[in-house]
């Protein structure tokens, strides 16, 4: 008997509003850290148009940079640096759980695991910042 | 994706790929691009960009996060219940980390 699989038109699905993510916090912040990526995709779409500039040559790229100062632009990097700093966060949380370290027989426990990730993107943001100026010109 | 569960793991290597490079890698260009250049505390002759080793690294850094928002917002749209048909919005979510990653790596390769 239950090897019958029941015909799937006839189950019941709970229709839920499009709305649902609203009525919880941790519902709304699940939305949040997956609206992080459209706008870090946007941020990087606007860079990979600073660097075609570049094949315009020094002065459109410089003339580029002026372009991204009006305060809405600066706002808009604001948000998109707290947005891609909540995913780093959210990120390391997941790592913890999917890749967790072991000390031993232990388990490292998951704020020491993303206490860690911190420590390592502080590391290379430092080394990529001090690269970036070193070789610039 | 659309073709059924034989491509599913190389979308979600991409999309895991690229949530790496989105965690350690994008805060820092944020701050050097967002603000620094822009609000003129810092000047860029543009000289680093024809080094073949930061051309490869750009490539990972733009691409790579590309095909992690296609994922999310692939999946956050449909658990959004709008009544998207899935198709399309697949090809338009995948198909645009695609035509990203060519566009990138056309003007990567014109420099």
């Amino acid at each position: 008997m239950s090897a019958v699989r029941p015909d799937k038109s006839k189950l019941f699905y709970r229709k839920l509003p499009a709305s649902w993510w609203l009525s919880k916090p941790s519902y709304f912040l699940f939305m949040l850290r997956e609206l992080s990526s459209v706008f870090i995709a946007i941020f990087l779409v606007v860079f990979l148009i600073q660097i075609y500039q570049l094949t315009r040559g020094p002065e459109a790229y410089a003339a580029f940079a002026q372009k991204l100062s009006p305060p809405g632009w600066i706002i808009f990097n604001l948000i998109t640096f707290l947005f891609a700093l909540y995913h780093s966060i959210t990120w390391f949380y997941s790592s913890a759980i999917v890749l967790p370290l072991r000390i031993g027989e232990r388990e490292m426990p998951r704020n020491l695991f993303v206490a860690l990730n911190v420590g390592v993107l502080a590391v290379v943001s430092l080394v990529i910042l001090v690269l970036f100026l070193a070789l610039k010109g | 994706m659309t073709e059924g569960k034989s491509s599913e793991p190389l979308w979600w290597g991409l999309f895991s790929a690229g949530g790496v490079v989105a965690a350690f890698l994008v805060p820092i260009h944020i701050i050097i691009y967002g603000f620094a250049l822009p609000l003129g505390w810092i000047s860029d002759s543009g000289m680093l960009y024809r080094n073949w080793l930061v051309k490869i690294y750009l490539f990972v850094l733009i691409t790579l996060p590309l095909y992690h928002w296609a994922h999310r917002f692939y999946f956050a749209l449909n658990d959004m219940k709008l009544g998207l048909p899935q198709k399309p919005l697949a090809m338009l979510c995948y198909g645009g980390a695609v035509v990203g990653t060519v566009a990138t790596l056309w003007v990567l390769l014109s420099l």
